[in-house]
């Protein structure tokens, strides 16, 4: 066998990866009793065992072993589902996917944590468990003195149909050591009756070698989920008898009665990983294996569908209705090309209703496919949303809270990009929920509500956005708590009048918490202000709604995709520049009565209750324009940080969708830009960032007092001398 | 006419021929321009289009010699008015005025500027050893910018180096 194994090796971790999560999510879910979960959670276990032995992750093949035979145990109905057994085997799940990882980056792991969880589940899994898994390592041991091997290989009939050769097999085999075989063929039918793809013979082989069980099982290993493959050890008769131990516990009489429905099927396979034999009659288990099989194969193709999506970073998967659609777009395309390079041949005036007819067609095929290839983009957003099941249910027992978590919407469709940087701050909002929002069970009760709380995520569009909301039906947020606290910090003065909104922004400052103790899960004050700081770096939003006593309401707008936004195009002087418009607040015409100017230099707006600075774009860009009276331009209020900011433009222009590109890729990144796009007219208009111009302004003030005050000093300094 | 004639008026290497077209010859090609009436010159394979001047877009608090962006195929391509860079003549647009956009592939990146010129002159062959170093002396174009000097006939053509031409001063807001 000299395949190179390795290039099959981050297909095996991408695949490894969605198994856990399927076995986490299976897991979670198995407190409500069903079979088939405890099925789909044991072949998940199975093929990561199977893939990681091929592979030769010995420590992920031997811990998921354990996992494994405890899961194979529940499965048969020998071993009740506790919730203690759950929740070993999800630290189980910690652990390979910790060993994984560590396989993957080629690293050490914590061992210590892999250690326990595998006695812990030794513990669980019995004594009888261990003896068996004593006499196997006797096996290990025996082994040395074992000579060779009589192997009894009996193929399923449908072995040569997976593209198995026997022949290469036992080549292989003849490579370790002498080998002498002799085929069985008491299963040969009658010649007319002879199907040329079946395989009808089964072998028995006796090879002696030096080499060990594993060696000859990893030949079989291509093919050991086909076959019954016997291993007996020669010249060592006491070793005989440790592999009868340890098939002992499958091989009641129930179990084979139970193949026959199918349900056992990866026993078999798995026994033979094992190598641990079963004599039941071949027939039956040649019957269950192959529907065995088949339901594998089943559950593969749904574990894809469901989790596509689920890729590492750099790669995507996308349904193939997706590119199917892109193809025939691109088919129309051509199409209509053709048509108008037809008509462009020669062309008389008559023509033109022809041609204007073709440029629409030609409009429309560009914009289909330009939402067609966003949509590649696209990934459902139970890719971000999977992993919130397993995260309240550890804060549940940590908490010692009794919650549920609802999710609706993840078939909402997202960009992979903002996927990938919301995911943090959603963990952070629903943790804190479940800490803070979600009172004790008994508190709850004596408020009259149901002993469980609910946490709830939903997800929806809304215009060109993406709604992210996460609910709790908690104590909400306390007005006046926060209001002390802020006072406290030195945030706010202490008579300041605030409404609801302005309160809850204060949720966002930095070092901000009012919990009244700090837990291990939450309540140091960091964190809402990253949230609030990614989300914004998003080009997105967080509006806080609560009503104490019945629960809070996050809400995280944002941009279905980082590649296209929604732009207010403004004129100043001959530059058109582009404002996109989830920042802006309103737009006005500067009424003079309304502009104050204070403390020397700045010039303020009165804009209801709010004062806000204008900021003239020519001054903050050096541009030459005729338009420098406030009174005559106009005013876009935008709003970044919290901060609102008057932006002084010479016009209003159209508002459309505009597609960023890069200033860094062949220039550099320019402070108060944030890209730039191409107007319909082919010229190249900047995209004003507005955080950024915010920040500038700051700065610029700030120096200017600087330069100020310096010249001041130096005034007071002559005067001294 | 069969093939074989054919061939026999394809130049040899090395040959000039048929009204003092170069055809493909040795050594490596150089496109010269002009800077008012010096000659310059830049490696050929670097060379993305020569376009005529058209107005940019300003990039906000640039630096003089930097002339803003265009979109050229989709692209957003900066515009360097060499003029203004290496101080040398007068900065004026005209008709003849063009944009020489260049390509330039570096381990980490690829880069593509454009750069006024006042007009496009020659491609001119060079074998490697006529390239003389460039006297340290003065001058307003600085030594990192020069690979090497060309006697052309009777004038000399200054062979720049793309990779230092694309590099972009940092500039900041308060200039």
């Amino acid at each position: 066998m000299s395949i190179d194994l390795s290039q099959f090796i981050p297909s095996f971790l991408e695949e490894s990866f969605e198994g856990l999560e399927l076995m986490e999510s299976g897991l979670l879910d198995l407190q409500r009793g069903d079979n088939e979960t405890i099925h789909s959670i044991f072949r998940a276990a199975h093929s990561i065992k199977g893939g990681a032995g091929t592979f030769g992750f010995d420590n992920v093949t031997e811990f998921t072993h354990l996992v494994e035979t405890l899961l194979d145990e529940m499965r048969d109905g020998r071993r009740e589902v506790s919730s203690k057994d759950t929740e070993i085997l999800l630290d189980s799940v910690d652990c390979m996917r910790l060993l994984i990882e560590a396989a993957r980056d080629d690293e050490e792991y914590d061992q210590d944590k892999v250690e326990q969880t595998s006695k812990r589940l030794a513990e669980t899994l019995g004594d009888e468990q261990t003896s068996a898994d004593e006499s196997r390592s006797k096996t290990d041991v025996e082994a040395n003195n074992v000579c060779g091997y009589t192997i009894n290989f009996i193929p399923e009939h449908s072995l040569a149909k997976t593209g198995n050769d026997p022949i290469f097999l036992f080549s292989a085999l003849a490579e370790l050591g002498q080998l002498t075989l002799s085929a069985d063929t008491q299963d040969l039918p009658a010649l007319k009756d002879i199907d040329a793809q079946e395989l009808y013979l089964s072998w028995q082989l006796t090879l002696y070698t030096e080499a060990d069980e594993a060696e000859i099982i990893e030949i079989f290993e291509w093919v050991e989920d086909e076959c019954l493959l016997e291993l007996v050890p020669i010249k060592a008769p006491s070793t005989t008898s440790a592999n009868t131990s340890s098939t002992e516990s499958p091989s009641s009489p129930s179990s084979t009665l139970t193949n026959n429905e199918q349900q056992t099927e990866p026993d078999s396979s798995q026994k033979s990983t094992q190598d641990i034999e079963q004599p039941p009659k071949a027939e039956l288990v040649i019957d269950s294996t192959a529907e065995d099989n088949n339901i594998t194969s089943k559950t593969k193709t749904k574990t894809k569908t469901k989790d596509k999506g689920k890729a590492e970073v750099g790669s995507i998967r996308v349904g193939v209705d997706k590119v199917d659609s892109l193809i025939n777009l691109v088919g129309e395309l051509v199409i209509t090309q053709s048509m108008l390079s037809e008509l462009g041949n020669d062309f008389e005036m008559e023509k033109v209703e022809r041609l204007t007819s073709g440029l629409e067609q030609l409009l429309q095929n560009t914009k289909e496919l330009q939402e067609s290839v966003m949509r590649i983009r696209m990934l459902p957003i139970s890719f971000a949303f999977n992993r919130f099941p397993r995260l309240v249910h550890d804060l549940a027992i940590k908490t010692g809270k009794e919650m549920e978590l609802v999710i609706k919407g993840e078939q909402t469709e997202l960009d992979k990009t903002v996927m990938e940087q919301i995911g943090d701050p959603l963990v952070h909002l629903v943790r804190n929920a479940a800490d803070h929002g979600i009172e004790l069970g008994d508190v709850r009760v004596a408020n009259g509500k149901p002993r469980k709380g609910t946490i709830s995520l939903d997800a929806y569009h809304q215009g060109g956005n993406i709604v992210i909301e996460i609910n709790d039906d908690g104590a909400g947020i306390n007005r006046e708590t926060v209001l002390a606290k802020a006072v406290e910090k030195g945030l706010i003065e202490a008579n300041a009048i605030l409404t609801d909104s302005q309160v809850y922004d204060l949720l966002f400052e930095p070092g901000f918490s009012t919990a009244a103790e700090v837990t291990d899960i939450s309540g140091r004050g960091v964190g809402m202000d990253v949230v609030k700081r990614n989300i914004q770096s998003l080009g997105g939003r967080i509006q806080v709604k609560s009503t104490l006593g019945k629960g809070s309401s996050f809400k995280v707008h944002l941009p279905l995709t980082l590649a296209i936004l929604d732009g207010q195009l403004v004129k100043v002087g001959t530059e058109t520049y582009i404002i996109p418009l989830i920042a802006i607040v309103e737009s006005l015409q500067i009424d003079n009565k309304l502009i104050n100017r204070v403390s020397g230099d700045m010039v303020l707006y009165r804009l209801r209750d709010d004062n806000v600075p204008i900021l003239p774009i020519y001054q903050l860009f050096n541009l030459a324009t005729e338009c420098t009276e406030i009174d005559k331009a106009l005013l876009v209020v935008v709003e970044a940080d919290g901060q609102k900011i008057g932006l002084m433009v010479d016009d209003l222009l159209a508002q459309q969708q505009v597609v960023i590109k890069s200033l860094k890729d062949n220039y550099q990144q320019v402070a108060g830009i944030s890209g730039a796009t191409i107007l319909g007219d082919g010229s190249v208009a900047m995209i004003l960032d507005i955080p950024g111009i915010i920040h500038m302004a700051l700065e610029q003030a700030q120096q200017a007092q600087r330069v100020k005050t310096d010249g001041n000093s130096s005034v007071t300094a002559e005067v001294c001398l | 006419m069969n093939i074989q004639e054919m061939a026999q008026d394809i130049p040899a290497e090395g040959e000039h021929a048929i009204e003092g077209v170069d055809f493909i010859t040795s050594g490596d090609q150089y496109l010269t321009f002009l800077l008012a009436q010096e000659q310059y010159a830049v490696d050929i394979l670097c060379v993305e289009e020569i376009r005529s001047w058209e107005q940019p877009t300003k990039i906000p608090n640039a630096p003089s010699y930097i002339k803003g962006v265009i979109n050229m195929r989709g692209i957003i391509v900066p515009i360097v008015d060499l003029r203004l860079k290496f101080s040398i003549g007068q900065a004026s647009y005209l008709e003849t005025t063009v944009v020489i956009v260049l390509t330039y592939q570096s381990e980490e990146s690829t880069r593509t500027i454009g750069f006024v010129v006042d007009a496009v002159s020659d491609v001119l062959n060079v074998d490697n050893t006529d390239i003389k170093p460039a006297p340290a002396f003065g001058g307003c174009v600085g030594q990192q910018y020069i690979d090497g000097l060309i006697n052309s006939e009777q004038k000399v053509v200054t062979i720049l180096n793309v990779n230092h031409l694309q590099k972009v001063e940092k500039h900041s807001l308060h200039s």
